[in-house]
């Protein structure tokens, strides 16, 4: 499907939710709690067939945390962002996707280490790169006197 | 007799402890500091649990406080032997954004450079892979061909393993005078080394006893843990995005996207010899017609980048490389999250080593071709 | 013949009778033995030291490279360099080893090649030790080895070194088996298993021309299996670098670990020996038919010097091995050995021994 077709489609299935086209891609975002939903219909409906995780990255934004999935089908060679918002900053957790798409778990695994955003019903949550002493550094709110210098 | 023997089996008594050793982070055939949580049973891998953020390097934190073309310098810390690879991506991440349209010119350079590099990264991962088979000789092989890439670097941008040649809007320098010439000659040199390589290894009976069969990874399960580059395409994923998502001068040029479809460890190994010749190929299209012009456009002091999120993904020596830029209009990128191939083929090893043997799960390791820094970031 | 002037009995008999015209016969035994002892010692020592060197220049040659360039002509110093470096380290001993099987277990590999290379004649005349049952004894002792290489092994407490020591043991106790056989079936083609007749009967031709068919394929056989035997490339799997990062000794060190070292490069001599000896006529001179003037040309050759030619011949064969080829894995070794070399072997001796019946053989 080209970019149109695919926010033609995405707009009639999913009416609740903010489908448009982004800087380069078009990108749907949905709140915490429906995302799960949502992509399990993106990966099982066989003309929208996102069948491969390209990258998940999380997000810190001043009002909300926001986990980005790159998803591409491999059949029909189309690309779509998904980004699902959650507000609550000091305690955020997402459905994991990793049922649906393997490679999920170890990239919830880094943004759990990096931006503390819990993963429910994730097989094997836990810190890649850091100790468990530290902080997520990518938050915004992230301080470190001894490691980061202010300029 | 076979009764009694079968009872031996499945009782208890005879059944041997499952025991823990930590491959790594410190050992030969892990190429870095990666540890590797191994559950054994005697020989046999039980379960594989891979440990890692020894070297760390927090790029992605640092990425917030600097400017874009600073940036460009640290991609080539992480996949040091894609190193043009990881700055061509952000190149053109920043060079999509701002909506530059690069000179013909540094399109061909760029593309001449990737495949030259991913030569080169291939070469590595050949003798290395060789030596963790236990064959030495091979090492020597592969680093004694490099050393022709490395100088032809050399003379053009000064560093033969952190380029930092590509820059938003071009690249840093013009081309050597005798850059076509040196790239010409090398061409026609390893043409002629590289059946030496099969005849060495490929060929070997015992290598193939060691790699055909081992360590299957089925298409569905390259597409469902994102497994990219050439360990994907060795299983029938088709994911190389110079085909799928061209950039620079891949469009311009016919080269067949090589494929697999056992998705062992001896179909890596053949694809990524496959490539080799392939990449030559390319460059030979392409050397003879690099356009005159500029080397880079203008571009401004200061770049920001405007409101938005911008997405790069190039094929990198390992798979497929992502740049994903967050811009809030300033001078800073506000999030960067760099999509590195190794992290996400690194993580299968638990599923296709269970049940091989030690050697096996280091020979599956070799045909990964895994860089550290690149998983670690 | 001419090359009878090179044998070495007149020195040695010389010498025992100027001993016991002087001493008393106890003290010329023991004075026998310590001269033996010594010029034992020194030859493991240089010899270790030479084939080391030689292996790296080997080594060198087929990866295209020079090797040690820097201490001494040629880097020829390098390696007594590199064994003063090892004498002078630290011996470290873990905390958590069972220290007396760790302390004794490089002594246990050392012992084997110095019991080995006393039946080994170098020359005419030069060999200490003339058992009847020569081939056996050498069987026998070599197997000791492996007891050293489990217990280094075992008592290292380190995974990687009980992994390495097992493979180690699996290996060994299946190579002696075809290492042994290939030599029986050389016996039946003998008549006998003491190692200097074994020489002389190739006087009139090595036992790899005279046994023909059945020789070739024992002694092919004969060369995997010592190669297996000597824990070196592509059987390598006890010490496995990439796998195991040294196998059974990753916790020797200094002294110790230059024990391991040079046991191994000493069976490989031993190795090579035997091949030399039961295959290629020990120090005989190559004869072709009756080509008198080039046999006479042979002759003049010393037997000392036609020894150490095949020696070095076999010894750059297995290092050949070694630079070329990748690792087998554990199970592929074992089938190799169970499945392949040992039927063949089975087959071979019953194939010599119909030969020797039937006279087939020249």
């Amino acid at each position: 499907m080209t970019n149109e077709q695919l926010i033609a489609h995405l707009t009639s299935a999913y009416p609740d939710a903010n489908v448009k086209q982004g800087s380069q891609y078009p990108e749907i975002t949905v709140s915490h709690d429906t995302a799960h939903a949502l992509m399990v219909h993106l990966k099982s409906d066989a003309s929208l067939a996102f069948d491969y995780l390209v990258c998940e990255s999380g997000v810190d934004y001043p009002a909300f945390m926001q986990v980005v999935y790159h998803l591409e089908s491999t059949s029909h060679r189309h690309f779509l962002v998904v980004k699902a918002n959650t507000e609550n900053r000091e305690n955020p957790v997402l459905d994991t996707v990793a049922d649906i798409w393997p490679t999920a778990e170890f990239h919830e695994c880094e943004i759990y280490d990096l931006l503390g955003i819990t993963f429910s019903n994730h097989p094997g949550l836990r810190r890649y790169f850091l100790d468990d002493t530290w902080g997520h550094p990518l938050r915004k709110d992230f301080k470190d006197d001894i490691h980061v210098v202010e300029r | 007799m076979a009764e009694i023997i079968e009872k031996l089996i499945t009782t208890d008594e005879i059944k041997t402890d499952e025991y823990l050793v930590n491959i790594g982070p410190q050992h030969p055939s892990t190429h870095g500091v990666l540890r590797l949580l191994t559950k054994l049973e005697g020989e046999i891998v039980h379960n594989v649990e891979p440990h890692i953020g020894y070297i760390h390097s927090g790029i992605e934190k640092m990425t917030e406080a600097l400017s874009y073309p600073q940036i460009v310098h640290l991609t080539d810390r992480m996949d040091y032997l894609s190193a043009h690879m990881n700055n061509e991506a952000v190149c053109l991440c920043v060079e999509n954004a701002l909506q530059v349209e690069v000179p013909e010119r540094v399109k061909y350079i760029r593309t001449i450079f990737d495949e030259l590099q991913r030569l080169a990264s291939h070469q590595l991962w050949w003798c290395a892979s060789g030596m963790d088979l236990g064959a030495l000789t091979a090492f020597f092989y592969g680093l004694r061909d490099r050393e022709d890439i490395l100088d032809i670097f050399e003379e053009t941008c000064g560093a033969r393993l952190t380029l930092n040649y590509s820059v938003p809007g071009g690249v840093m320098f013009d081309i050597h005078p005798n850059f076509q010439k040196n790239v010409k000659a090398f061409i026609t040199k390893f043409r002629k080394k590289l059946p030496e390589y099969d005849k060495l290894l490929t060929d070997n009976i015992i290598f193939q006893n060691r790699t055909k069969g081992i360590g299957i990874l089925s298409k569905e399960d390259a597409i469902a843990y994102g497994v990219t580059g050439p360990t994907g395409r060795a299983s029938g994923f088709s994911c190389d995005v110079r085909k799928h998502h061209p950039y620079s001068a891949y469009p311009y040029i016919k080269f067949e996207e090589k494929m697999g479809t056992e998705g062992d460890s001896f179909t890596r190994w053949k694809l990524r010899m496959d490539e080799m010749w392939e990449s030559m190929n390319i460059i030979e299209q392409l050397i003879d017609n690099i356009p005159e012009g500029d080397f880079a456009v203008k571009m401004k002091g200061v770049i920001k980048l405007p409101e938005g999120e911008f997405y790069q993904r190039v094929e990198s020596a390992r798979g497929e490389f992502g740049v994903y830029i967050v811009s809030d209009g300033k001078k800073n990128p506000y999030r960067v999250k760099f999509r590195s191939p190794g992290f996400s083929n690194l993580f299968t090893i638990n599923h296709i080593a269970k049940g091989w043997k030690i050697a096996d799960l280091v020979a599956i390791m070799a045909t990964f071709d895994l860089v550290i820094p690149d998983i670690d970031r | 013949m001419a090359f009878e002037k090179y044998d070495f009995t007149p020195i040695t008999q010389s010498i025992h009778q100027g001993l016991i015209e002087n001493v008393s016969p106890l003290l010329t035994t023991i004075i026998e033995w310590t001269i033996i002892g010594v010029l034992y010692l020194l030859f493991i020592a240089v010899f270790g030291l030479f084939l080391v060197y030689a292996e790296r220049k080997v080594c060198a040659a087929f990866q295209q490279r020079l090797g040690p360039m820097r201490v001494g002509p040629w880097g020829i110093i390098q390696t007594i360099a590199d064994f003063i470096k090892l004498l002078m380290k630290e011996l470290i001993t873990p905390k958590s080893v069972d220290k007396f099987l760790y302390n004794l277990a490089p002594f246990i590999v050392i012992i084997v090649p110095f019991l080995t290379i006393s039946v080994i004649p170098f020359a005419p005349g030069l060999q200490s030790l003339d058992f009847d049952i020569g081939i056996f004894f050498v069987t026998a002792v070599s197997s000791v080895g492996v007891i050293g290489v489990l217990l280094a092994g075992w008592a290292s407490n380190n995974k990687y070194s009980l992994i390495g020591g097992m493979r180690s043991g699996a290996q060994i106790v299946s190579y002696e088996l075809s290492v042994g056989m290939s030599l029986i079936t050389m016996v039946i083609l003998a008549g006998t298993m003491q190692v200097s007749e074994i020489v002389e009967l190739q006087r009139g031709g090595w036992f790899l021309f005279k046994g023909h068919i059945p020789a070739l394929i024992a002694f092919t056989i004969f060369v995997i299996a010592g190669t297996a035997e000597t824990n070196r490339g592509p059987f390598d799997l006890a010490e496995a670098e990439s796998e195991l990062t040294a196998g059974f000794h990753t916790e020797y060190s200094g002294i110790k670990f230059a024990f391991f070292f040079l046991a191994e490069y000493i069976n490989l001599f031993i190795v090579s020996a035997m091949a030399t000896i039961v295959f290629l006529g020990g120090w005989m001179p190559f004869h072709f038919g009756d080509w008198a003037a080039f046999n006479n040309v042979m002759d003049f050759i010393p037997g000392l010097v036609w020894f150490f030619l095949k020696v070095f011949g076999i010894i750059f064969l297995i290092m050949w091995f070694k630079w070329t080829f990748p690792r087998l894995r554990i199970d592929q070794i074992l089938t190799l050995e169970w499945k392949y070399l040992l039927p063949i072997n089975l087959f071979n001796i019953l194939l010599m021994a119909t030969m020797v019946l039937l006279g087939w053989h020249w």
